[in-house]
């Protein structure tokens, strides 16, 4: 179907962004790369009266370093973030994980931020945000404000922006030697949603497991941190034992979600699946 | 009445300048207004890459952006690039391989096989799916059509 009549704005300025998004209120919704709001509106799921395309701002798109700070412009394409040296070298997690975003075309033109926006259940990109411990940068008219990921999905497609609020930038931390990441997915085709997966980060000092945050999604309505499982990976050697702990108390911790792709015993399974998958090189480096 | 914005872009190296409704889909523009039917409509909704055009060099779905949001952009389509001859290798090889049946899905494949060959890297039948996954063929099976990207990549494509 052809997406329903609206009215269309494309500010240059985030000011002017700010005074529309204030002005029409959740009348309006942001259009960044449109790969998930075009199909939205293209299928009539939503009729805001009022678009107001991003693209045409400055300064919205980009990734640089600072100090201890890796920050991601929200209009970075997907495929920017996957060709960054930047984040080969410092985020690993995130360029491996953004293989599995979509495909070739779509990955062209979507937006990080709006992918972020969009806080999808079975998206890559918000459970590694919350494995890596990542800060949103949220701006206003009224001003900006900043939020931990962890914060900042709140259900299927809801996150605690405003209507009158724009996310401008993802802030990691990084820097801090004896980090090490994992990542699984499972999916029926390449570049497909997730069923279920998992984003880890390990933070290994002197042989012991000094911090752990590991995170699946597709298995409820946001990703979810497993934090039982972490602690119980924190510690000295032998981690294999721990693994083995962590996988058999894993389903406790996860919701019961169940769809069409899969009943919530599978997913279930599937974390522990993946999980192994993720730990096993990990212990067998360490222990 | 459909509220209306000017757009000035180059479709295939041509200038263009018109009004253009704001709902209007730039897949249905460039077939509907300008007549470049080449280009597909399949889903509507980023699944089957029939409408894949390319935007200031990189290919992207046609029908999940607006015509108004190409206006200052350089916009190719399968008769461009069939017409310039970049693709001259390629569709060889889809000829010579039976790479497609009714070919539906074929300009968009073509443009999205071309991106990836234009990477220059030696490719790998897996490299060959990853790329092509966000394009849907109804009849040919993909075997062929990898056999015809393989074929294309290694004469060095793609005149
Ligand atoms: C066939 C297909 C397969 C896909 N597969 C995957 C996949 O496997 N994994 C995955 O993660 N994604 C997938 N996607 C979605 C893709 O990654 C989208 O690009 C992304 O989810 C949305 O980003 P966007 O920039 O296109 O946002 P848009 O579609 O423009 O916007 C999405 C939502 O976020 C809001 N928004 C956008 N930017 C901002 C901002 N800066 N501030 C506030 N609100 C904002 C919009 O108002 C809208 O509600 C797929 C899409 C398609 C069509
Ligand atoms: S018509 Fe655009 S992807 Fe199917
Ligand atoms: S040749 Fe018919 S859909 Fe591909």
């Amino acid at each position: 179907m052809k997406a329903p009549a609206f009215h269309y704005e494309r500010p240059s300025s985030r000011a002017e962004a700010f005074a529309l998004l204030a002005q029409h209120g959740d009348e309006a919704r942001v259009l960044a790369g449109g790969q998930s709001l075009m199909p939205i509106l293209n299928m009539r799921l939503a009729s805001p009266a009022v678009l107001v395309d991003i693209n045409a701002i400055d300064n919205l798109a980009g990734i640089s370093v600072a100090g201890d700070v890796l920050t991601v412009g929200a209009m970075t394409r997907h495929y920017q973030v996957a060709e960054s040296a930047e984040i080969a070298r410092h985020l690993p997690l995130i360029a491996e994980a953004m293989r599995h975003v979509a495909h070739a075309a779509i990955r062209n033109r979507g937006t990080f931020g709006g992918n972020l926006a969009m806080a999808d259940p079975a998206s890559e990109m918000p459970a590694c945000c919350i494995a890596l411990d990542a800060v949103m940068v949220i701006e206003s008219a009224k001003g900006p404000r900043k939020l931990a990921a962890e914060q900042f999905f709140r259900g299927i497609f809801e996150t605690a922006l405003e209507p009158d609020e724009l996310l401008v930038a993802v802030e990691f931390p990084i820097g801090q030697p004896g980090w090490r990441h994992g990542f699984m997915e499972f999916a029926r085709r390449q570049g497909d949603y997730a069923i279920v997966g998992s984003a880890a980060r390990f933070l290994v000092k002197q042989r012991r497991v000094a911090d752990c945050r590991l995170v699946f999604f597709g298995v409820g309505d946001r990703p979810i941190r497993v934090q039982a499982a972490e602690r119980t990976l924190c510690g000295p050697p032998p981690f294999a034992e721990a693994a083995a702990t962590a996988s058999a108390a894993l389903a406790a911790e996860l919701p019961e979600f169940a769809d069409s792709l899969a009943t919530a015993e599978m997913r279930h399974h599937l974390a522990r699946v993946l999980f192994g998958r993720i730990i096993t090189p990990f212990t067998a480096d360490l222990d | 009445m459909d509220e209306m914005r000017h757009v000035t872009l180059t479709v295939n190296g041509e200038p263009v300048s018109r009004p253009v409704p704001v709902r209007l889909s730039l897949v249905d523009f460039l077939r509907g207004d300008l007549g470049l039917t080449g280009t597909h409509v399949g889903c509507e909704h980023g699944v089957c890459g029939a409408c894949t055009v390319r935007l200031d060099g990189r290919i992207v779905r046609g029908c999940l952006m607006l015509a108004v949001q190409a206006d200052g952009a350089a916009v190719e389509t399968i008769e461009g690039v069939s017409d310039s001859g970049e693709i001259n290798g390629l569709q060889d090889e889809f000829r010579n391989r039976n790479a497609l049946q009714c070919g539906f899905c074929t300009p968009g494949i073509l443009l999205t096989a071309n991106e990836l060959i234009r990477q220059g890297r030696v490719l790998t039948r897996e490299d060959v799916r990853e790329h092509l996954s966000g394009n849907v063929c109804r009849c040919t099976g993909y075997q062929a059509i990898v056999d015809a990207v393989m074929a294309a990549a290694s004469r060095g494509s793609t005149p």
